[in-house]
């Protein structure tokens, strides 16, 4: 088995002046390539914390990193910037899309901070416009992120996610802001990824959500409390999906 | 270079989203760069004018003028008493004679008169000269000649006028071989002289110069003729002044001994006219110099008053990008967690400012351009304004006005420009500095 991603002994504090605060105290886990997990737990409990270190948002205090076998714990913040760009893509909670942005320019942004910034090719556009189809936005192209729904705008973020082919997909609560009917269209978009092989990893507080990951691991205090496996999909994702 | 060009047109966009913004935003740039440039081009143009009339009156001369001594200082019994003043036959000879490094002399008398011919009447001036006072002033003949050395050895009563004398007096006629009174005195006409423009006063001690109302007489014929002696009536009130000589030209052989024969030339009239202080010495080649001193005072002056405009506008340019980055905070989070470095946020906000800089420097120059136009309405609306107030100071500064051309030049249209890109990137550093440094997971929650 491959690993995607190794935590071991990991830890992160915020030094606060007069107190510091132990976010993570010793998290020590190993993430399989082309995995599922969700992340679950008590708010506070350094959810936010572990998937910001995943990546590559923020140093750990202690502890080693290891993406893809290679220790990224002590890089430097231009290094940690190539991680972000060619190795993570994200997805987060209030979508995060440049407003005055069109949803092709979007999905564009992470090309235009590839190492030694070659220009965006015609093959690039394509690209970036088959991503929106796939994401079920190959007629709305040209629209700002305000005229769009919320599950549109999240759908703009998994194609931005995907555009240099990232080796793991980071989704901090994609499916927060959504109604029920949407949430089960982002969770299908994802499950079809993972179903390409990409790791997923995903901070959820809803349940049913997150017995939709194969892994689930529950922290409680800035540690792994408890941990389960097992996959429930719900019916209609289910006959979606490819056997 | 395609990452450079895309990182401009990414500012300009973000520039076109806030219209109005830009747009206020860039004025202060705009007339500092304007500013910055209209004052540049007056000073230039107020040190060519200067050139020019230094080279109008020689670098090489020295110009010593009789002037009439301060009110008071001599004991004149009102209307009958004679005033006695001004530079000597003998200061001529004496200077023409014990200093070697002038090369040619040009002595006049002058005053006004009026002139007649027929029924015909004109108020001139009159000017007993030497033949070459015709080269020294630039004098061109419409016809005839001017006064020769044998008119002044025969003290001839012959005499060169005016064109606009010539215009007044002989309307349709030819002048020459005619003879024009003055005083008690027939002149017959040997020449007509060209129309030549009046010269500027300079530096307040020599009055402007309008040659075209001259009539010219041999200096030794003035002599013989009239005497030094000549009535002036003014405000009802008679008075008569002596004066041998109204003012010497000298001229110097090399530029480099002018300061020095000015001084020898200063010393010499001193003895003489120490107490009366009755002449002036007037030396272009220091005027020129002065000018060139007043110049660097009004560049230094002025441009620092247009350089802190172009700050203030910097200033302008800061508080807007500060206020942008805590706008965008959120934006730069996003960028960051898709892989933006911090050099990539520094130059994205410093491309913005100086794109905004530069399209400011650009209209500013646009505007700097048109300052010649701008100055010009400036003094129409100035002349008509002064018509009305004829103050003395007023006057004086007019004529120094009237006569400016701003001369825009390329290099400070250049460095105008120059300084407002400076001012886009200096101003520019700090906000687009602390955008780059923002947590990018605290810029992430920013709402
Ligand atoms: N930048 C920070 N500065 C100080 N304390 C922080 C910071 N980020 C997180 N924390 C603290 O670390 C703990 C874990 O936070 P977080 O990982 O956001 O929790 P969760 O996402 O599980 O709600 C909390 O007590 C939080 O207050
Ligand atoms: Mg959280």
């Amino acid at each position: 088995m491959n690993l995607a991603a190794e935590l071991i002994g990991l830890e992160k504090h915020y030094d606060l002046g007069p107190v510091v605060v132990k976010a993570l105290r010793g998290v020590t886990t190993q993430f399989a390539e082309g995995d599922f997990i969700a992340i679950m737990g008590a708010s506070g409990s350094g959810k936010s914390t572990m998937l910001n270190l995943l990546g590559g948002l923020d140093r750990p205090t202690h502890g080693r990193y290891l993406l893809g076998g290679e220790d990224v714990s002590q890089l430097d913040d231009n290094e940690l910037s190539q991680i972000r760009n060619k190795r993570i893509g994200f997805i987060f909670q209030s979508y995060n899309l440049i407003p005055q942005y069109t949803v092709l320019e979007n999905i564009e942004v992470p090309l235009h901070y590839r190492p030694g910034y070659p220009a965006i090719s015609a093959a690039d556009r394509r690209w970036c416009a088959e991503l929106a189809s796939r994401v079920g936005l190959e007629d709305r192209l040209d629209h700002r992120p305000t005229q769009l729904s919320g599950g549109q705008q999240q759908r703009v973020a998994i194609a931005r996610s995907m555009v240099n082919d990232p080796d793991i997909i980071l989704a901090d609560e994609p499916t927060g802001n959504l109604d029920t009917a949407t949430e089960e269209e982002i969770m299908l978009l994802l499950h079809q990824l993972n179903r390409e092989g990409r790791t997923i990893i995903m901070v959820t507080h809803e349940e049913p959500v997150a017995l939709q990951a194969r892994r689930r691991i529950i922290m409680k205090d800035g540690v792994i409390h408890k941990e389960d496996f097992g996959q429930h999909l719900p019916e209609e994702i289910a006959v979606q999906l490819p056997a | 270079m395609s990452r450079l060009f895309r990182t401009i047109q990414l500012g300009l966009k973000n520039l076109l989203l806030h219209k109005l913004r830009s747009a206020l935003t860039m004025l202060g740039i705009v007339f500092g760069v304007f500013s910055v440039i209209a004052m540049l081009a007056i000073g230039e143009g107020a040190s060519q004018q200067a050139q020019k009339q230094v080279l109008e009156l020689g670098a090489t001369n020295i110009i010593v003028i009789s002037q009439k001594p301060a009110e008071g200082s001599k004991n004149n019994n009102a209307n009958t008493s004679v005033l006695t003043y001004g530079l000597l036959r003998d200061d001529y000879r004496r200077i023409r004679e014990t200093v070697n490094t002038i090369v040619d002399a040009t002595p006049i008398r002058e005053f006004s008169q009026p002139a007649r011919y027929l029924h015909r009447n004109m108020d001139i001036r009159l000017v007993g000269c030497t033949a070459n006072y015709y080269s020294v002033n630039h004098l061109k003949m419409q016809s005839g000649r001017f006064i020769s050395d044998r008119d002044q050895e025969d003290t001839a009563n012959v005499c060169v006028i005016g064109h606009e004398v010539a215009k007044t007096l002989f309307p349709g006629e030819e002048p020459r071989g005619k003879a024009v009174r003055i005083g008690q005195v027939f002149y017959s006409i040997v020449g007509v002289t060209d129309h030549r423009t009046a010269s500027a006063a300079i530096g307040g001690s020599l009055s402007g110069q309008d040659y075209d109302k001259d009539i010219y007489i041999p200096l030794e014929t003035l002599r013989a003729r009239i005497g030094d002696e000549v009535m002036i009536v003014q405000a009802g009130s008679r008075s008569s002044e002596k004066v041998e000589l109204s003012q010497i030209t000298f001229r110097v052989g090399k530029a480099e001994d002018v300061v020095a024969t000015a001084n020898v030339i200063r010393e010499t009239l001193a003895k003489y006219h120490a107490d009366k202080q009755d002449v002036d010495l007037i030396v272009p080649l220091e005027l020129l110099e002065q000018a060139e001193m007043l110049k660097r005072i009004f560049n230094l002056v002025l441009g620092s008053i247009a350089l802190i405009s172009l700050i203030v506008g910097g200033i302008g340019i800061m508080n807007i990008m500060l206020a942008t980055v805590t706008e965008r905070t959120r934006e730069i989070g996003i960028r960051r967690a898709l892989g933006a470095k911090q050099t990539d946020i520094t130059q994205q906000f410093l491309t913005e400012t100086s794109v905004l800089a530069g399209i400011g420097g650009l209209l500013g120059v646009g505007l700097g351009l048109s300052t010649p136009y701008a100055f010009a309405m400036i003094r129409w609306i100035a002349e008509r304004a002064f018509l009305n107030q004829s103050s003395k100071s007023g006057s004086r500064m007019f004529e120094m006005f009237s006569g400016l051309e701003p001369v825009v030049s390329v290099w400070s249209l250049a460095l105008a420009f120059g300084i407002s890109v400076a001012i886009g990137i200096v101003f520019g550093i700090y906000p687009a500095r602390s955008a780059a440094r923002l947590d990018p997971i605290e810029a992430l929650r920013h709402e």
